[in-house]
């Protein structure tokens, strides 16, 4: 016989289990309604046309060239200098450094670092790296600005995913008489690397779609010209959004709705490539 | 530096050939050692001394600092935040925590298996080649890997399938993996942390039958919380109650006419 309280306790239970089912589709929903309206008004744009075309004053002949290729070039060095040294700092930070105070001041600044809005970022990168460090509006100093966004990140995000490698993997490497840095590059990186790189990948795809640090360095938002090296002038896919949406005629709002679309596979092709790695590496491990 | 030192001679001066004869036989001597963890006593000065080519167990109830003593013979502890050595640890009359006594060296010499299997998540023999490799060994590393694998009782169940995951393997044979991999640093002596606490019986039997053999060859050191394991397999028995050391001795004697009440009710299973 099932008492009164039993049939109370699965109730409740039900409800919860109700509650959790529906804001986990909410989101679902909610990005489901998001690709409809932008793929509705965008995807009639979407040709080669748009892709090898500079942006123009006629709707009908603008394309996102010059903002695909800037973001590629942006995305490619702020990886190049942000992933080293966010891996770095994160090992050091979790394997080598004593636990002491200075530690720990690191630590409390690098979480807050985390939550920084991203302008003041765009405000740090125009004062050091375009005015002090003369680097004018060039990819360089985009890719450094948005490094400094995306290190909290990566620093926190590597040390968790350290953190979950099980000890008894390093006392097993110290007991056989490996130094600290053989422990870690041969058992503790390689065993923290698919949560490394998913890290890495949230980052990127947050750098990849930041718009106001961009804006605050002065990156142009009309380019009708490829960078062709770190020096060079750009726009990135954002600024090219920002700006068709701006403007008042409905042309160009379903050219950043078209603009929001390439920007959206670029984010999803990074993403399916970690899937991808982190899936092959875990194949391998077994 | 530690191999300058197995030839160095003994920092206590022998008196007489009898004493020089049993100093040639002891591998390590736990000299009034206290170890604590931030403040927190957990081996309250302890002495004693491991024979080698014998097994010593180390037995007591949880807690009573045995496994921490084991840790503190090849330098494990020194990761543990805020753990402290005091007295002192010879090896072969050499301090273990003296200044000029590298840590990763005392490692080379002094292996260690862990409660839990640990096996690193690569394959077989990668998980025995690497700590050879590491340490520079010149040798043959394929003929060290069967040699080791061989010595552990492990080699005709995994000489088909080297190039597989140590994780594929079962929870007894994970662990000889990694008596192998530690038999592959060609220690002087093993130290072994409650080997067979995770093991069913058979595979339990499978490890004791191998320390048999291995004692041939080295000096081991166990902890265990299994008793008949302690009787069946040790030459010498040390009793450990929370800190202290209670009862050293040979095992026939402590499990049969224990000195101290305490070694009797705890071995017979009457204490508390």
């Amino acid at each position: 016989m099932i008492s009164r309280n039993l049939k109370n306790r699965y109730l409740i239970a039900k409800i919860f289990h109700g509650f959790c089912f529906s804001v986990a589709w909410l989101g679902v929903l909610i990005l489901g309604i998001l690709l409809f309206h932008v793929t509705r008004e965008g995807f009639p744009w979407l040709d080669m046309q748009f892709l090898t075309e500079f942006p123009s004053r006629f709707p009908a002949k603008a394309g996102i060239k010059s903002a695909l290729y800037g973001t590629l070039w942006l995305i490619s060095f702020t990886a190049l200098i942000s992933v080293p040294i966010g891996i770095g700092a994160g090992v050091y930070l979790e394997e080598f450094a004593k636990k002491n105070r200075l530690t720990q001041f690191i630590d409390l600044n690098i979480a807050n670092l985390a939550g920084v809005p991203s302008i003041v970022y765009g405000m740090l990168g125009l004062v050091i790296f375009v005015r002090w460090f003369g680097l004018e509006q060039s990819v360089l100093a985009g890719s450094m600005t948005m490094s400094l966004l995306i290190l909290p990140v990566i620093i926190i995000s590597t040390r968790e995913a350290l953190r979950a490698v099980p000890n008894t993997i390093r006392q097993a490497a110290f007991a056989l008489g490996a130094t600290r840095w053989q422990t870690v590059s041969a058992h503790v990186l390689p065993a923290a690397f698919p949560g490394v790189l998913t890290g890495i990948i949230l980052a990127l795809s947050r750098a990849i779609g930041e718009t106001a640090p961009l804006i605050m360095i002065g990156a142009l938002t009309y380019v009708a010209f490829v960078p062709e090296g770190p020096m060079d002038d750009f726009t990135a896919l954002p600024i090219q959004i920002f700006n068709w949406a701006s403007r008042p005629q409905k042309e160009f709002h379903e050219l950043a709705a078209a603009g929001i679309l390439v920007l959206l596979f670029v984010l999803l092709l990074m993403n399916s490539l970690a899937v991808i790695i982190r899936h092959r590496l875990e194949k391998r491990k077994q | 530096m530690i191999a300058n030192l197995l030839k160095a001679k003994p920092t206590t001066n022998v008196v007489t050939g009898k004493m020089e004869e049993n100093q040639r036989n002891i591998v390590l001597e736990i000299e009034d050692v206290k170890i604590s963890y931030s403040g927190e006593m957990a081996v309250k000065g302890i002495t004693l001394s491991i024979p080698r080519n014998e097994i010593t167990a180390i037995i007591g109830p949880s807690g009573c600092g045995k496994s921490t003593l084991l840790r503190s013979l090849n330098r494990m502890n020194d990761f543990v935040l805020g753990a402290k050595v005091e007295g002192k640890i010879l090896y072969h009359g050499i301090d273990l925590y003296g200044k000029d006594v590298d840590p990763v060296e005392v490692r080379r010499k002094i292996g260690m298996v862990f409660q839990k299997p640990n096996p690193f998540p690569k394959s077989i023999f990668d998980n025995v080649s690497w700590g050879p490799i590491i340490n520079g060994y010149k040798g043959d590393v394929y003929a060290l890997v069967e040699k080791s694998l061989q010595q552990a009782a492990l080699w005709d169940e995994v000489k088909d399938r080297l190039k597989s995951s140590a994780m594929t393997l079962s929870g007894g044979q994970q662990q000889r993996l990694c008596i192998a991999r530690a038999l592959a640093m060609e220690p002087d002596v093993i130290l072994m942390d409650e080997p067979c606490s995770a093991l069913d019986p058979v595979s339990t039997a499978h490890i004791e039958d191998l320390m048999f053999e291995l004692k041939k060859e080295y000096t081991l050191v166990i902890v265990t919380h299994n008793m008949q394991q302690a009787s069946r397999a040790s030459k010498y028995t040390a009793f450990f109650e929370s800190g202290n050391l209670i009862e050293f001795g040979e095992t026939q004697n402590i499990f049969t006419l224990p000195k101290e009440n305490r070694t009797e009710d705890y071995v017979t299973g009457r204490f508390g």
